[in-house]
């Protein structure tokens, strides 16, 4: 109990100092969302009416803390440029960029885990040098790219999906799902190809240690051993490694959002920046906070899960 | 082992769920086939309409060229370049020019369903003079008017202070229900085409108006979705979801293939090389002219359009065809030699460092700069590209005039000449290369003032000839718009100004 509240106001106290600092980073930036919204038709004078009605002219700190005060009274504004509440405007993309971020991270785990087994039993021969280049190739090859010919093979020569036609996630969940899957294969695979080979390590390093020596002398099957006792230990960085992948995914999802054309939430944020749409900003960066904050957590109790010297302590990393 | 068996059976099951979720879940509208049964069409757009969509307020390009389908004036363009009668049916104008009386067209509806009563018009016009609501962007033309009465429910009478010949044009304006409040969001309009919804990063809709004035719309449907990204939006093109769409450089529309067929207009926007007027070396006229002597403008076509586009030499594109002067085009010779003996001239035997501040997400814009610093350097003149996001450039280059040279596009917001030569005016609030002459000045003022249609023209041409003369700006080209419109699709026209008129697009039967 102790460690939710614990957990919970770790998490208001983030996303209080991330906002903030989104904020002046905002304000730092040349152009504002007056000069944004009027474009070629900026005056002087029409720039300052402007700034006055949208309160741009008050100084940095009471905007923030009107800005804080609306947040914890769950008004997140009105976006300049759409005219729309910002929540209304931002649900479906947190809707898309959820679903896009979580297939994305399902393929990971299921991929790369029994991979990372395999590749460890492979290790030494030459399939194991293969796998090595193979793993290399994938790390090294930007998700765009990927993305790009995933679409070229699969939608321009085999016809499994049309570019550029992502259908309603409400209205058509079962279309919207398998047009994500290319875009999540696309910023699955390097991350893929990274935790298989961080596994494979720490199996290694584990396998050296003096217990699977013990457990083996003692008549054990080598894979039992490695099933039972190596797995376990070797999963807590792993899944630590896990939680930062969820948040990447995220940032990844700005790439393959754009090379897809997918409304998800990282286009969003790209171009509510370049319009100096600040409500809006303000609302991603929060959200993205959150969902980075969140997946600490999550990563935590599923190690403790794991391994119960977690748990004893009662401190986690 | 046959755990992991087990694992790999239920994640292939799951790809094969989901990839078969393809096959049943389509979605309406995604091949060809589908839409041209259902009469509608996809039209790829590269910028996101995030602006208000009331048409008072909308300043974004990109927005006003979509909405163009949407709204109406009194009077409307053309593609020719004339104004006809829209909303209004027929207009008077009494003999000193000062009164124009409008009649309105009898049964013009508002897609809400309301009819357009004098009224409207009224609320539409006052509301664009005074610009109260600070979003609402003025119409410089109108302080020219004195009153604004509907006498009857049909009758508009619009009196002026003085005769203005261009004062029709401005008419275009969007006349809109006076008591409706969410044209931000919901506009209503009276076009051929409503207004159904927009989704901020993705789409906006249109349908079409059944109880419209004139000539219905022959498409039941057009779907604009956005695709900022280049090679996406290649890819889209190529994958069969999009059927419509304009603004493609001339690689991509290489790339496309058969099935769609390629037009071309003109973009109707004066690229040149800006030079601010009042900061070193450019408030020296020699410095400007040996600029535009150093420019191979066919050159620059050449290299970075392959050859699209139309040359031109002052701040008026030819699809102006009225006001167009073709002599000035060719004023400066390409001469290097010339150039250099001028910057000596001026005291720059040696050139100079300068910067060209560019909006990077125009690469039409950014390509033609490249060529310019290449040409530049050989005559000794060593030019930097500077680099911004279109937010710091309105910002900081326009609004704050705080930068040396610039390579952008200007467009007319309307049809008059008036729209692309105001600007230069030395009091001008958008001067934003602070030119100032006074011969200039003197000849802006007897223009607006000029009632004779043709000494007028003559007034615009002598301004361009002034800024060509006087070397305001090194002028490039109007960029040649190319569309790619899919095969078994026609009725596409090009205007003098920046619209994309989708009324009269249609399967061919």
């Amino acid at each position: 109990m102790k460690y939710a509240l614990r957990r919970i106001a770790m998490l208001l106290v983030t996303m209080v100092i991330v906002s903030l600092l989104a904020f002046v980073a905002f304000d730092l930036i040349s152009g504002d969302a007056a000069t944004a919204m009027l474009g070629v038709q900026a005056t002087p004078e029409r720039v300052e009416a402007l700034r006055e009605q949208l309160g741009l002219n008050r100084p940095l700190l009471v905007r923030y803390l009107s800005w804080l005060g609306g947040f914890f009274t769950g008004d997140l504004g009105t976006s300049y440029n759409y005219y729309q509440p910002v929540w209304e405007l931002l649900a479906p993309k947190i809707a898309v960029t959820l679903c896009l971020s979580l297939l994305s991270f399902v393929l990971i785990v299921l991929v790369s885990i029994p991979l990372g087994l395999w590749s460890y039993r492979w290790s030494g021969g030459a399939l194991d040098g293969l796998s090595t280049a193979l793993n290399q190739l994938c790390m090294a090859v930007p998700p765009f790219f990927t993305g790009i010919l995933l679409t070229w093979i699969f939608s321009n020569l085999l016809h499994v999906f049309t570019h550029g036609s992502f259908p309603d996630l409400a209205r058509n969940p079962g279309g919207a799902l398998a047009y994500l899957l290319f875009p999540a294969i696309s910023m699955a695979i390097p991350r893929i190809a990274m935790t298989v080979r961080m596994l494979r390590s720490t199996i290694q390093a584990e396998l050296r240690k003096d217990y699977v020596r013990t457990a083996i002398s003692r008549g054990n099957d080598r894979g039992a051993v490695l099933r039972r006792h190596v797995l376990k230990n070797s999963l807590v960085p792993v899944v630590t490694f896990l939680a930062q992948t969820m948040a990447e995914i995220v940032a990844g999802s700005i790439v393959a959002e754009q090379v897809f054309a997918i409304p998800g939430l990282g286009r969003m944020l790209v171009s509510s920046i370049s319009n100096r749409d600040y409500p809006v900003v303000q609302a991603i960066v929060v959200i993205l906070a959150f969902w980075v904050v969140l997946a600490g957590t999550v990563a935590d109790l599923v190690n403790q899960r794991i391994d119960p010297r977690l748990r004893l302590g009662g401190e986690s990393r | 082992m046959k755990k992991r068996i087990l694992a790999f059976l239920l994640l292939a099951a799951l790809l094969c769920a989901v990839l078969s979720g393809c096959g049943d879940g389509s979605a309406e509208g995604e091949t060809p086939e589908d839409r041209a049964a259902a009469n509608a069409i996809t039209v790829a757009i590269a910028q996101d309409l995030d602006d208000s969509l009331d048409p008072h307020k909308t300043v974004k390009a990109g927005t006003r060229e979509v909405m163009f389908n949407v709204f109406e004036g009194l009077v409307k363009p053309t593609s020719e370049g004339d104004l006809v009668s829209a909303v209004a049916e027929d207009y008077t104008i009494s003999d000193d020019g000062l009164t124009y009386t409008f009649t309105l067209r009898d049964g013009v509806k508002f897609h809400n369903g309301d009819t357009v009563t004098s009224e409207d018009v009224v609320y539409s016009i006052q509301r664009c003079t005074s610009a109260e609501e600070t979003s609402v962007v003025p119409v410089e033309a109108f302080s020219l008017i004195t009153s604004i009465e509907a006498p009857d429910d049909k009758t508009v009478v619009i009196t002026l202070d003085q005769p203005n010949n261009e004062f029709l044009s401005y008419l275009t304006t969007a006349i809109l229900p006076a008591d409706y409040t969410e044209q931000d969001t919901k506009p209503v309009g009276t076009g051929p085409f409503q207004f159904v919804s927009r989704t901020a990063q993705d789409s906006i809709v249109l349908e079409k108006f059944d109880e419209y004035w004139g000539t219905p719309a022959y498409l039941d449907k057009v779907t604009f979705k956005i695709i900022e990204n280049s090679d996406s939006l290649l890819m889209s093109l190529q994958s069969g979801s999009i059927d419509l769409c304009a603004h493609l450089t001339s690689t991509q529309v290489d790339q496309l293939g058969e099935e769609f067929q390629v037009l071309e207009g003109t973009m109707n926007l004066v690229q040149a090389l800006y030079l601010n007027n009042a900061v070193e070396p450019f408030d020296n006229e020699l410095v400007r002219r040996a600029l535009c002597y150093a420019i191979d403008k066919q050159a620059v076509l050449d290299t970075a359009f392959d050859g699209y586009g139309a040359l031109i030499g002052s701040s008026m594109y030819p699809a102006f065809a009225k006001y167009f002067d073709e002599s000035l085009t060719d004023y400066y010779s390409y001469d290097p030699e010339k150039a250099k003996e001028l910057l000596a001239e001026a005291g720059y035997p040696d050139g100079f460092d300068m910067t060209v501040t560019v909006p990077s997400n125009y690469q039409p814009h950014m390509d033609a700069a490249l060529v310019l610093v290449e040409q530049l350097k050989a005559v000794g003149v060593n030019a930097t590209i500077e680099a911004v996001e279109w937010e710091s450039w309105v910002s900081d280059a326009y609004t704050n005039r705080q930068f040396q040279s610039t390579v952008v596009g200007v467009d007319a917001s309307n049809m008059t000449a008036r729209a692309l030569l105001e600007r230069f005016a030395s009091t001008a609030d958008n001067n934003f290369i602070n030119y100032s002459n006074e011969k200039y000045d003197q000849l802006f003022q007897q223009a607006i003032n000029c009632y004779d249609d043709e000494e007028q023209t003559e007034l615009y041409k002598a301004m361009e000839k002034n800024l060509t003369e006087h070397a305001a700006n090194v002028y490039i080209q109007d960029l040649a718009d190319l569309v790619a419109l899919r095969a078994g699709l026609e009725g596409l026209e090009f205007y003098p100004i920046y619209v994309l008129d989708l009324s009269a697009v249609r399967y061919a039967e």
